[in-house]
């Protein structure tokens, strides 16, 4: 499942670059979202998958073994959130640009470059 | 006492909110928040001097033990840092009110500052590395919409590219602290200083130390990773730019000496060599970007990069007198950076232009800012007795003792081309004769509180010189603890709860 789970981030790594240095800004935020997608899946799969056995002790038990670690949950879900309104404000902004700049292309914004 | 390090946070986010419940009276927006930064000052210095009289101030929020929950640390540099911020927002704020144009105070430019001074002192203050995380996210998404704020073609394509570069470091960050977590088991720094200190893989931290690096050198403007600054810093209107470009990118570099010197200390001889050579071409190749700039902001822009480098190089040498002499430097370059783009935004008020090529005989007209001016671009490239003379010295002097030549040849270099490209803005802005065709307007309103902050700055700049050794004791203290991290160990691990 690691070896499975390992190869899903290295594609979503790859076609996020591939993304981020095409020139069109849609696929530009498409390449962010992706990049996100898989940071939050790198943290998942390195902090160690543990099938079954969630997180919960039974009442009047005290101590447990082996349960699934639930940080790891709790910090993408925090991450997930963090980037769900960061490429929300993203698209806003490339939907200005677009209409400020009158074009979609990445090369044509070079305005503030000289 | 423990509420005083929540303080800083606590009262911008407290002052923001109430700026949005006040959205549509700008006046009451204006007066929370010059009383907010007041008080925040006013809290920073009492917080600083706590730290200074009683050691190394740790909370534990939640009222979980450390390593769980929400841990805020205040360490010397913390402080430091904290205090800084207080200045220069209260500078800031008070020039904002003379100089911010109303649609941008009437689309929510206050509370968005307020936001974004929390998420400052957050990062300063946090002892827990997703803490951290999700303190450069509150900074970053509030950045996003003060330098996008009115929506001008130059904002939007400078933004385009700040929120890119940012976002692809937050997705490094994350997958640092991710990798960090399944290998150490701890997010509180502390906790993770004493735990990497015997990791079973030092090849491993090694990596994930540089990846620290990336991730942090982007947020932070160091070579080769500084593309998105001088593309987007000069775009936003003056308060913004000085905000950003005094304060902003000191949050990447102070959360590089933070993971530097308590979390990746298993192999110094590798990571700091890197460190100290980027910081060296960071310095180079900042100061030649600026030397070729006509653009008043744009040059100052390329001396921020220029700036981080020495801050950098200071963490390279990464002894306790270089440490110090960052801290010192840091916080000089603070107040005189965030002046030289107040100054320029009174440059563009009086000529209604950036251009230095169409600006001109602003000395004449006006010697008094052409003298702010001077104070603050002489103490910049280290003229003695102003504030950068001592930073510059102390971290030269740090480098002559380990015998890092080319290192300080370089920096020594850079300082000279500093004052050329200072030079060069005095004699096109100031000193020349205007040029035909520049108009020239009445400073108009507000010009009396613009004014006021660049004084005040000056001062700074000034004062940190003249009364230097007093303060530098201060900045040795920041460097002793940087250096030593064990009493911030010890401060973080042994509050139980206790709040």
């Amino acid at each position: 499942m690691e070896a499975l789970l390992a190869i899903v981030i290295g594609v979503l790594y790859a076609s996020g670059v591939y993304m981020l240095m095409r020139r069109s800004i849609v696929k530009l935020i498409i390449g962010l979202a992706l990049l996100a997608h898989g940071a939050s899946l790198l943290v998942f799969t390195a902090a160690g998958l543990t099938r079954a056995v969630p997180p919960v002790i039974p009442y009047g038990e005290k101590a447990v073994t082996a349960v699934a670690d639930p940080l790891p949950q709790a910090l993408i879900l925090t991450a997930i959130v963090i980037s769900f309104g960061v490429q929300a404000f993203a698209m806003v902004l490339a939907y200005r640009a677009y209409q400020t700049v009158g074009t979609d292309d990445l090369d044509d914004m070079k305005a503030t470059d000289t | 006492m423990n509420s005083l390090i929540v303080l800083p946070i606590l009262l911008p986010l407290l002052v923001g909110a109430a700026c949005v419940l006040a959205w549509r009276y700008v006046a009451a927006q204006r007066i929370l928040t010059l009383a907010g930064s007041i008080g925040y000052l006013a809290v920073s210095v009492v917080l600083l001097e706590r730290v200074a009289s009683e050691g190394i101030q740790a909370v534990q929020k939640g009222d979980w033990i450390a390593p769980f929950g929400i841990t805020l640390v205040a360490d010397m540099f913390s402080a430091v840092m904290v205090a800084t911020t207080g200045v220069v927002t209260l500078v800031i704020v008070v020039y904002s009110l003379g100089s911010m144009d109303r649609p941008r105070e009437a689309w929510g430019y206050y509370p968005l500052f307020n936001i974004l001074i929390m998420g400052v002192s957050g990062a300063f203050l946090t002892g827990d590395i997703f803490n951290l995380f999700v303190w450069f996210e509150v900074l970053l998404i509030s950045s996003f919409v003060l330098l996008a704020l009115g929506g001008e073609r130059a904002q939007l394509e400078g933004a385009i590219k700040y929120v890119t570069l940012n976002l692809v470091a937050s997705a490094f960050f994350l997958a640092a602290v991710g990798i960090l977590y399944a290998m150490a088991g701890s997010l509180n720094m502390a906790d993770l200083s004493q735990r990497l200190g015997s990791a079973a893989d030092p090849g491993l931290v090694t990596t994930l130390a540089v990846l620290f690096l990336v991730a942090f050198g982007i947020k932070g403007a160091i070579f080769p990773l500084f593309f998105w600054l001088p593309a987007s810093y000069h775009t936003p209107p003056v308060a913004v730019s000085a905000i950003f470009g005094g304060l902003l990118t000191k949050v990447g570099v102070y959360a590089l000496i933070r993971v530097f010197t308590l979390l990746f200390l298993n192999n110094v001889d590798y990571t700091h060599t890197i460190i100290l050579w980027v910081g060296a071409i960071t310095m180079v190749t900042g100061v030649l970007g600026a030397v070729a700039q006509y653009e008043f902001r744009r040059l100052l822009s390329f001396h921020i990069v220029s700036q981080i480098g020495y801050m950098i190089m200071g963490l390279g040498f990464f002894t306790p007198l270089a440490m110090a002499g960052t801290v010192f430097f840091i916080v000089h370059n603070i107040f005189v950076k965030t002046n030289l783009f107040l100054v320029s935004g009174v440059s563009h008020r009086i000529h209604g232009t950036y251009d230095l090529k169409k600006l001109g005989g602003l000395y004449r007209a006006h010697p008094w800012v052409g003298m702010l001016f001077l104070l603050s671009a002489l103490s910049l490239a280290g003229v003695p007795p102003l504030s950068g003379f001592f930073g510059k010295l102390a971290l030269v002097k740090a480098g002559l003792n380990i015998e890092q030549f080319v290192v300080v040849a370089a920096a020594l270099g850079v300082s000279l081309l500093t004052l050329f490209s200072m030079t060069k803005i005095w004699a096109e802005a100031f000193w020349k004769p205007l040029p035909e065709g520049t108009e020239t307007h009445a400073p108009g309103a507000g010009i009396g509180l613009m004014l006021g902050g660049i004084v005040t700055l000056a001062v700074l700049a000034v004062v940190m010189g003249v009364a230097a050794g007093p303060l530098f004791v201060l900045a040795q203290q920041a460097g002793e603890q940087l250096m030593n991290p064990a009493p911030y160990i010890e401060a973080v691990l042994r509050v139980r709860g206790a709040s």
